[in-house]
């Protein structure tokens, strides 16, 4: 592989990026377009830009090497972040972009009346947002690792400054743009090697050949081929944990708000899985392919198989090209979603730890967009040490563990907060302190040395199919024995969740957001 | 102001039946969508559990499971979306009418 095309690549890709980001930074003036870029988004643009945040180093590199290591059980990750979106469509697009909040915090607040569960929620945001991040960094070292063999922190280093540059530069609104760009740049950058590849292909080896014949039980679901026992409890708990994680995790959600309203909002989701659809095509050839003409990447992990089936398929120029082509869309994954979630995580830094005390040390002398840069920063420094002590984990499994939190917590508290009349603040942060607690405990021990083997490791390496049902049952329980703690404005809420914006009714006031700081967003309060 | 709006507002019993029927009539074409997904999606693994064969059947050139699952399903999905979506703005259209009328 060449490294000097490959980095010119990764390089256009960057001041594309940075580019992009200052042309968003002439038109996003008031803490209000930092956000939610005005809310004023075409669902098409948006459809890109959700997607091209979405697909991240974990689908761009990780499902293809999870597939080519594991076999054809891991099909199932594709599988499980599109339905994610699906599930998400059908329970909580349309009512989420009604309740008018900004963040996952300020939707809690408003719902459920209760500044201790907005609090909670904070700090769930911000654990499962780095907890997302790590991935991209590791993928992101990975990368440049594969192209010129520097070690694994100078590509963290790259994304993490980029990402903090371009998100305290512009906020949101830039970030639709870059994100939009960056799912054709992935899509792109993925299909024309797969296409290439079949195209000229005339050798005696067929393409397809991996998967038939004596050595294609990798090729078979449930064969064991990844080492797991009880693959069919794995299969369904994963399954559980992607399909009903994606509405939990806070990145996506922040994206919503970005619609005009509530139809915008589920028109923008039908985009979304055509363009996932698309995507997902293309990873699991990668791992075919990948079993016959990179078959030592079986034994490394396979993180890297994208990155390098070009230039084992073409040696030469043309191999060199189509890598770089790659490890541009690979820097564009990384790049996406880590501004995606920092966004959100800062957000969150910003409204509910940094902006009540700046405003206190200030004397209320400061511009509130300062602390979302301040936050920004914040945002990404924490991950970036955590990569840095934690090292090599598998891309995909510290995914599938961010779902499986997201999953036990933020799906509970927003399905029943949303078509649940009865339930009841305590019972939403009973909740959410469970689910929570219950699926951080599996992932530590995931982390810090999984039991042997047997139904221990299975419930342990993937815990959403009990940790999800147990953050359920707790809410309702415990709503059920508490029913005086039921929200007053419960009623009201209801209203303002599912009305249709054509009716004319009475929603109740606007989610509280940003209490302190009324005066730095005219727009809204004048 | 119509009256069903009015209804709503002042949270009178009508008030909270036409708010409560729109909320079931949602709740129901969703549970009806995750229905068909659990059924579909969820009785793949098990097909694949109690029929072994289906593992390494070959539909035109390719393993089944890798028919299903990197093709077929995300146009599946897809479509499940639309018909999603269009019910749900039917409801919310007939809702809309309903309560501005009166």
């Amino acid at each position: 592989m060449s490294p000097a095309i490959s980095l010119t690549a990764i390089g256009l890709v960057v001041v594309a990026t940075i580019g992009i980001g200052l042309f968003g930074l002439r038109i996003s003036r008031t803490t209000s377009d930092f956000y939610v870029a005005s809310r004023a988004v075409s669902p098409r643009w948006n459809a890109s830009a959700i997607s091209g945040e979405y697909l991240s180093a974990a689908s761009f590199l990780g499902v293809a090497g999870l597939v080519l290591v594991n076999g054809a059980d891991m099909l199932w990750f594709s599988v499980g972040y599109t339905v994610g979106y699906l599930m998400l469509l059908v329970l909580v697009a349309a009512p989420l972009r009604r309740s008018g909040a900004y963040t996952l915090p300020d939707f809690a607040e408003t719902r459920f009346e209760s500044p201790v569960v907005r609090r909670i929620c904070a700090g769930l945001v911000v654990g499962i947002g780095t907890l997302y991040l790590l991935p991209q960094l590791h993928g992101a070292g990975l990368a440049v690792q594969t192209v010129t063999g520097a070690p694994p922190q100078v590509g963290a280093m790259i994304v993490a400054v980029i990402v903090v540059i371009n998100v305290a530069a512009g906020g949101m609104r830039s970030i639709t743009f870059v994100q939009a760009f960056q799912y054709w740049l992935k899509l792109t950058a993925l299909a024309t090697p797969i296409f290439v590849i079949l195209l000229v292909w005339h050798q005696p080896v067929g393409v397809l050949d991996s998967l038939h014949g004596a050595a294609a039980e990798w090729a078979e679901p449930l064969s064991r081929a990844g080492g797991r026992d009880h693959p069919l409890y794995a299969t369904y708990s994963l399954l559980l944990a992607l399909c009903f994680g994606t509405m939990g995790l806070p990145h996506v959600l922040v994206r919503f708000y970005t619609n005009p309203d509530g139809r915008a909002a589920r028109r923008t989701t039908v985009v979304v899985l055509a363009l996932l659809g698309l995507f997902y095509l293309f990873p699991p050839m990668y791992a075919v392919l990948g079993r016959t003409f990179a078959p030592d990447l079986v034994g490394t992990g396979g993180d890297t198989v994208v990155l390098e089936l070009p230039g084992r398929v073409f040696p030469g120029t043309a191999g060199d090209l189509l890598g770089a082509l790659v490890a541009a869309g690979a820097f564009a994954a990384f790049l996406s979603t880590s501004s995606g979630l920092t966004v959100a995580i800062a957000g969150v830094i910003d409204q509910d730890l940094l902006r009540s005390r700046l405003h206190r040390w200030t004397g209320g002398d400061y511009v509130a967009v300062n602390s979302f840069r301040i936050a920004a920063l914040i945002a990404m420094i924490v991950p970036y040490l955590a990569f840095t002590v934690t090292g090599a984990l598998s891309l995909a499994d510290t995914v599938g563990l961010a779902f499986a939190l997201a999953a036990s917590t933020f799906c509970p508290l927003l399905v029943l907060g949303i078509w649940w009349r009865r339930m009841s603040t305590t019972g939403a942060a009973a909740g959410l302190v469970v689910g929570g607690i219950a699926a951080s405990a599996a992932a530590l021990v995931n982390v810090s040395g999984a039991p042997q083997g047997g139904w221990p490791r299975a419930l342990v390496g993937q815990p959403a199919a009990w940790t999800m049902p147990l953050a359920f049952l707790t809410v309702i329980v415990v709503s059920k024995l508490t029913p005086d703690r039921i929200p007053a404005g419960t009623a009201r809420s209801m209203v303002r969740l599912h009305t249709p914006e054509a009716v004319d009714v009475d929603r109740g006031p606007a989610p509280l957001t940003n209490r302190s700081t009324s005066a730095a967003r005219p727009a809204r309060h004048a | 102001m119509p009256t069903g709006t009015r209804e709503i507002d002042e949270q009178t019993r009508l008030g909270q039946v036409y708010m409560q029927s729109l909320i079931q009539s949602q709740l129901r074409l969703t549970l009806a969508v995750i229905g068909s997904v659990v059924l579909v999606l969820g009785s793949i693994p098990m097909l694949f559990w109690l029929v072994p064969p289906t593992r390494t059947l070959s539909v035109l050139g390719l393993p089944l499971p890798w028919v299903i699952l990197g093709i077929l399903v995300y146009p599946v999905v897809y479509v499940a979306a639309r018909i999603y979506v269009r019910n749900a703005e039917r409801i919310e259209t007939e809702f809309t009418e309903f309560v501005g009328r009166q």
